[in-house]
């Protein structure tokens, strides 16, 4: 809503504040915005870069950093794709057809969102690790998983595979099959109908659960501490990375992959909002 | 609607479609069926079911005695007690800032209106471990807060305060984010029939806006509850780890894992894990609620 405060022709807006009350909550809204999450965004950026852009650039390149930097866009690239080429078909299953077990089917898209990470890290651990339900069989041909990189992918995928389903779901349901059925009915064949029909519908919703996919992978600490074995130089992620510094006293390290960090959760807040404009949230 | 992540599980009902008569005769009129159940199933199977189960497996093969040996434990019942009395007091505190910043954002226009809502995506949008480092550092003796906490004698780091902190900071966006859109569709002119009415402002709130969003605001607050029963990025940044003290459940898990205990890691995992899912169906329980309220108000 546009708010012209000079046309004094026009009924007040009502959501301008008006009353000693309402400047109260948006004061109180301020203070407590600014104290509980824009102070630590900030510290967080000017504790990184106090000692200035070449201390920061000399604490990422260590090589433990740069390799733990290596190793989490990594798992951005191996997971992404695959949770949203999962986030489509799962959108495309429950929202065009109907078929007996939906509900169960939902159910269990949903699921990985109220596991809390360590669990998540841990039922991993109960099915590919040496005490696991898969271990006999993995050491039989000497594979193994946990502890390795392959770890860090599965959980990452498990944790985040909820992400682009749910952006989709609601969008593709309010869209209908009304679009897909009319170019099914002009011939198109399915692989058609996806690309030009119901991709240039979705796309933008598309990319905002892909986005919120990524954060969550580039963030996740708690199941990837659990499978990681958190190797130094090797299967630590920079999440993980940023504990290890901590506890080694190296604070100006710890910040400097914090702040790398920080900044990339402010281009998720902006892209955000941004593609949620697209999307018409 | 704006949201960053898991508060838009929200709608769940509509988001999922369960909510809708199903049409009936257009079944299985698209191609892809058989492609699409294919890829989801096998999928959720290997990635979801599977570990799951093996997990519950495990904790089986425990029997009831020795199961009720771990999960009875003194260092686990602490455990318990301070991550929901911890989860509990953050959910508190999110459900009054919550509704104080979606009620603000919804209901007025103010200069930095867009970045505020941009910042209660933060706590989504930034990694635990980060949260954890900037709350602990802030709240450190010689921190930005600590230096004015501390000397007052109110101690956040190492304490069972700093947990709740790390709590309601991660969990923080749920309840905006579940209220503002409903708070968005409350008509003005409820509001305005009211006051004409003779009803005071206080009286509008309580009496008109409260029960309308209360379904969306409780949908809110358990769902805080229920992120903050699991985090633990931040927790163990700021806690201190100290058994019985400032130990949570997560934290016991991950010592049990690291001393070999794989049958307590398995059995505190299940207990989590019966939360989590108890949660779920209540927050569920809570749309369905949700729903009917916004039929009746149609």
């Amino acid at each position: 809503m546009q708010i012209n405060p000079a046309d004094a022709s026009l009924p007040a807006d009502p959501r301008r504040p008006n009353s000693a009350v309402a400047w109260g909550l948006i004061g109180l809204a301020y203070l407590m915005a600014g104290a509980v999450l824009l102070v630590p965004l900030l510290l967080i950026v000017v504790t990184g870069f106090r000692e200035g852009v070449g201390v920061y650039l000399a604490n990422i390149v260590e090589p433990e950093t740069l390799h733990a930097i290596f190793l989490t866009v990594l798992a951005a690239i191996v997971v992404v794709p695959i949770n949203v080429g999962f986030g489509i078909a799962a959108a495309w299953l429950v929202t065009r057809y109907d078929f007996r077990g939906k509900r169960l089917l939902i159910t269990f898209i949903e699921i990985p969102f109220s596991v809390s990470p360590i669990v998540a890290g841990v039922i991993y651990l109960f099915l590919y690790g040496g005490q696991g339900l898969l271990g006999p069989l993995l050491a039989e041909f000497d594979l193994k998983l946990m502890f390795t990189v392959w770890a860090i992918f599965l959980v990452s995928l498990f944790v985040t595979s909820p992400f682009v389903a749910r952006e989709l779901i609601p969008l593709m349901q309010q869209q209908g099959g009304e679009d897909e059925e009319a170019a099914l009915s002009l011939g198109a064949n399915g692989r058609q109908i996806f690309w030009h029909v119901t991709l240039p519908n979705i796309r933008w919703a598309l990319l905002y659960g892909a986005v919120l996919c990524n954060a969550r992978v580039i963030g996740e600490f708690g199941a990837v501490s659990v499978v990681s074995g958190a190797i130094r130089g090797q299967t630590n992620t920079l999440p993980l990375q940023i504990e290890l510094l901590f506890n080694d006293f190296n604070v100006t390290g710890a910040f400097a992959a914090a702040s790398t960090l920080a900044l990339l959760a402010v281009l998720t807040i902006v892209l955000k909002s941004v593609l949620e404009r697209k999307t018409g949230h | 609607m704006t949201s960053l992540d898991a508060a838009r599980e929200t709608p769940r009902a509509v988001a999922f479609g369960t909510s809708r008569a199903r049409k009936p005769g257009r079944r299985h009129l698209l191609p892809g069926f058989g492609l699409t159940f294919g890829i989801t199933a096998l999928y959720l199977v290997l990635i979801v079911a599977l570990p799951l189960a093996a997990m519950l497996l495990k904790t089986f093969s425990l029997g009831w005695p020795e199961f009720w040996r771990i999960v009875s434990s003194p260092r686990a019942i602490s455990a318990y007690w301070i991550t929901f009395s911890s989860a509990a007091a953050a959910a508190v505190f999110n459900g009054f800032f919550g509704l104080l910043l979606a009620w603000v954002l919804v209901r007025y226009e103010f200069p930095g209106k867009r970045i505020i809502d941009g910042l209660v995506d933060l706590p989504f949008a930034l990694p635990t471990a980060v949260a954890g480092l900037a709350l602990v550092t802030l709240f450190g003796p010689a921190g930005w807060y600590g230096q004015l906490l501390v000397p007052l004698g109110v101690t956040v780091t190492h304490a069972q305060l700093g947990i709740i902190v790390a709590m309601a900071f991660t969990s923080l966006p749920f309840v905006v984010r579940t209220v503002q859109p409903v708070l968005e569709d409350i008509p003005e002119d409820v509001q305005e029939a009211a006051r004409l009415l003779g009803a005071t402002p206080f009286q509008v709130f309580s009496r008109v806006i409260l029960p309308l969003i209360l379904p969306a605001f409780t949908t809110g607050v358990v769902l805080c509850f229920a992120r903050a029963i699991g985090e633990f990025g931040a927790v163990v940044f700021i806690a201190g780890n100290l058994p019985g003290m400032t130990e949570i459940v997560s934290l016991l898990i991950f010592i049990r894992l690291d001393e070999h205990n794989y049958p307590a890691a398995a059995a505190l995992a299940t207990v989590l894990l019966t939360t989590a899912f108890v949660t779920l169906f209540l927050t569920n329980l809570l749309q369905a609620w949700q729903l009917r309220y916004a039929d009746k108000s149609r």
